[in-house]
């Protein structure tokens, strides 16, 4: 069936589905239960489910992420819920250390099928310690698999995929896309893990963006269509695994690359993706790689030091506009 | 009044000022010679055409001006004050934006800027037409070359084109672009506006590149054209002198049929064999002005002898006029050369990349040939193939010539 629907209504929708579906799905976090979700996502699921399978849990990320992968091991599906990404630092141990690599240790033995969903982003004003963007940082991590729904069908299909998958993955949604709308069709049939979506055509330059940024690129390249310059604006859906086909066949289409990344530029995923391009598609440059990532500094409270802080529509237009008068 | 290098004829698009015959302050009549001009009829005494003072010269003797350049400026009675002072600002402008001479490498590549002084309001040569685009948004002035800062697609485009990236560095300040590289292509190949300096050196880069990449072989073989000559005779006996077919068509007609049983040597090596279904073989046309040129005689494989010979009417029509279309100017799969109007016996071709084979004609010449157990005088044309020995091997060409020499002995079946 198709309509529109938030995001936040998208990710509940998948969760109801798949526990009404397979009863070893749980959702454990903390105030994912009375409170509903601390952005609202599992508003209602305790009183269909119940506190057996709606699990609030103490602030002890480190704890209930390990709960969750012991319960993966012995044949649960749990979905686990960070509030942010900053605070699944906390569990970094438990995520890297052992969902990341007990196949791995395990000689093969034992599949670690963990979901963890997090907010990431800025742009809130909810200052440091909640507006940061790690999921380049867990790309990082063999074992594991990031992925960074942007679109409405996105954050409803990568639910369902992310418990089919025998590994722990990765979930992480940008806090500022709950709210926003887009079209949903519950019948439509899931692009896979690891595939990038083209979501404008282009030939002048390639943007491949993720998360909320993939929007602030959409508008960019609206704009830029007003001067002339046709931006081809990539969904890389997936950080780990990336799509390199997806990305390649667009650089070897437009020759021009910028990048989007709401990290922070140093060791980042944008840093990540130029390395490939240059491995895999050198001689399609015709200009030097750019990005747009946030200023390196801890996130701001304040709301225009914020905003100065991430990257927006304006700075990419900016710097597609640099970039085409390279070379 | 600007004096200006007059145009003495029709097709001088410039002169060389070869001396001055008045000085700065000289007062000439209607009628006195100015200068000498030295243009491609010889040197001709230019006259002036009002009465006036010699102001101010700009001109050097010995240098060549297009059409057009100012070269002096001249006070006759119309002329007042404000009037010189704005035409001395104009005719020095012009003159202090002219590009140093530079002695160098561009020159040898581009010979036509060495005998041409560039002015900023003057027409430009071919070689200033061709980076002209390019430099207007970049640099006027050539640079010294060190490492040459172009983008990794600028050096791939330039490799496929045949352009020597080095040659382009000297005009382009900061970085080369393929869109430079494109530019400089598409001016290089656009039909009528290359001329020949600038043909040449498209030809030196993509020679050049054939000889230092594909590794040729060799063969020929006499063909005895005797049977075919006269088919050819008997059937344009009974033609209007507008139908009839030349050798040369039979022979390129053949070429096609032979391609046909022997694919292998149609088409191109791209980091590896592709051969091409359609056969559109490059005839090798001289220019009336210099040069030669391979325009494609697009789908010959459809064609039977009566369309070769239109289509190759047509194509030295359009290669003379300067008329060719884009396809017939790049989508060539195989090259065929006929040097044999210059008396040649054969022809050992290089292969224009990334084609994999050119056939070549020599002259058709009588020769003693055995008949049976006899000698004849036969009419012997010597066909030969250079072939890219990564694509084929010299046994596919043998081949080739083997066929080739079969189809031109029945002659009627190419009809």
């Amino acid at each position: 069936m198709k309509k529109e629907i938030t995001y936040r209504e998208a990710v509940r929708i998948a969760i109801d589905t798949a526990m009404e579906k397979d009863e070893r799905v749980f959702l454990a976090g903390e105030d994912v239960g009375r409170y509903g979700g601390s952005y609202a996502v599992s508003m209602g699921l305790l009183e269909k489910y119940g506190s057996e399978r709606i699990v609030d849990t103490p602030l002890c990320e480190s704890g209930f992420t390990g709960m969750g992968i012991g319960a993966a091991m012995n044949g649960m599906r749990p979905i686990v819920e960070i509030m942010t990404c900053n605070f699944s630092l906390l569990a970094l141990d438990q995520i890297v250390n052992n969902a990341a690599h007990l196949l791995h240790m395990s000689g093969g033995q034992f599949n670690v099928p963990l979901v963890i969903r997090m907010a990431t982003g800025a742009g809130k004003q909810l200052a440091a310690q909640h507006s940061h963007s790690f999921e380049g940082w867990y790309a990082h991590i063999p074992g594991i698999k990031v992925l960074t729904p942007a679109t409405v069908q996105d954050a409803h299909d990568m639910v369902g995929l992310a418990l089919d998958d025998p590994d722990p993955v990765l979930i992480f949604e940008n806090a500022l896309l709950y709210n926003r709308k887009g079209p949903f069709d519950s019948a439509a049939k899931p692009l896979p893990i690891g595939k990038a979506k083209v979501m404008r055509e282009g030939n002048n330059l390639s943007i491949f963006a993720y998360g909320i940024n993939l929007f602030k690129a959409l508008d960019a390249a609206e704009e830029l269509a007003k001067e002339g310059i046709e931006a081809e604006v990539v969904d890389l859906r997936s950080l780990r695994p990336l799509d390199d086909e997806t990305i390649v066949a667009s650089v070897a289409k437009t020759h021009r690359v910028l990048i989007v990344d709401e990290g922070w530029r140093s060791g980042s995923i944008s840093a990540e993706i130029m390395a490939r391009i240059n491995e895999k598609a050198f001689y399609e440059l015709d200009a030097p790689m750019a990005r747009v990532c946030t200023e390196e500094v801890p996130i701001p409270y304040p709301r225009h030091l914020e905003e100065a802080a991430i990257p927006s529509a304006e700075k990419v237009a900016a710097a597609v506009r640099t970039l085409m008068k390279e070379a | 009044m600007i004096y200006k290098m007059p145009s003495l004829g029709a097709d001088m698009e410039s002169g060389i000022l070869a001396e001055w015959k008045v000085k700065e302050g000289d007062r000439l009549k209607k009628g006195d010679v100015i200068a000498d001009i030295e243009t491609s009829k010889g040197i001709i005494e230019a006259e002036i055409y009002e009465d006036g003072t010699v102001e101010k010269i700009v001109g050097k003797e010995g240098t060549e001006y297009p059409v057009g350049t100012p070269l002096a400026v001249v006070r006759t009675e119309k002329d007042d004050d404000e009037t010189i002072r704005k035409e001395l600002a104009e005719v020095e402008a012009a003159a202090g934006g002219e590009a140093p001479k530079e002695e160098g490498a561009a020159e040898t590549v581009f010979p036509s800027s060495e005998k041409e002084e560039q002015t900023a309001s003057a027409p430009k040569s071919a070689a200033e037409e061709i980076f002209g685009a390019i430099a207007e948004t970049k640099d006027e002035a050539v640079q010294e070359v060190g490492r040459i800062r172009a983008t990794p697609l600028a050096r791939k485009r330039a490799r496929e084109l045949g352009i020597d990236l080095k040659e382009l560095a000297k005009r382009v300040r900061g970085k080369i672009s393929a869109r430079d590289v494109e530019e400089v292509a598409r001016q290089l190949f656009k039909p009528g506006a290359a001329k020949p300096d600038a043909m040449r050196m498209a030809i030196a880069a993509a020679m050049s590149r054939s000889n230092a990449e594909i590794p040729h072989y060799y063969l020929s073989t006499p063909i005895d054209m005797t049977s075919a000559l006269s088919w050819l005779r008997d059937l344009n006996a009974k033609r209007s002198i507008k139908d009839r077919i030349l050798p040369a068509a039979l022979m390129i007609r053949a070429v096609v049929e032979a391609l046909k049983e022997v694919p292998e040597l149609n088409g191109f090596w791209k980091e590896g064999p592709v051969p091409s279904e359609a056969i559109h073989p490059g005839i090798a046309i001289a220019r009336r002005e210099g040069g030669l040129i391979t325009p494609a005689m697009i789908d010959a494989h459809k064609m039977n002898l009566d369309e070769t010979m239109q289509a190759l009417s047509d194509l030295i029509t359009r290669t003379r006029g300067g008329k060719l279309t884009s396809s017939q100017m790049t989508e060539q799969t195989v090259t065929i050369t006929n040097l044999g109007d210059l008396g040649v016996e054969k022809v050992f071709g290089v292969i224009y990349p990334p084609q994999v084979a050119l056939i070549g004609f020599g002259r058709i010449m009588e020769r003693p040939w055995a008949v049976g157990d006899a000698i004849a005088v036969r009419k012997v044309v010597e066909a030969s193939i250079a072939g890219d020995h990564r694509a084929t091997d010299g046994r596919t060409g043998a081949l080739f010539l083997a066929k080739l020499d079969k189809i031109l002995q029945n002659p009627e079946e190419l009809l």
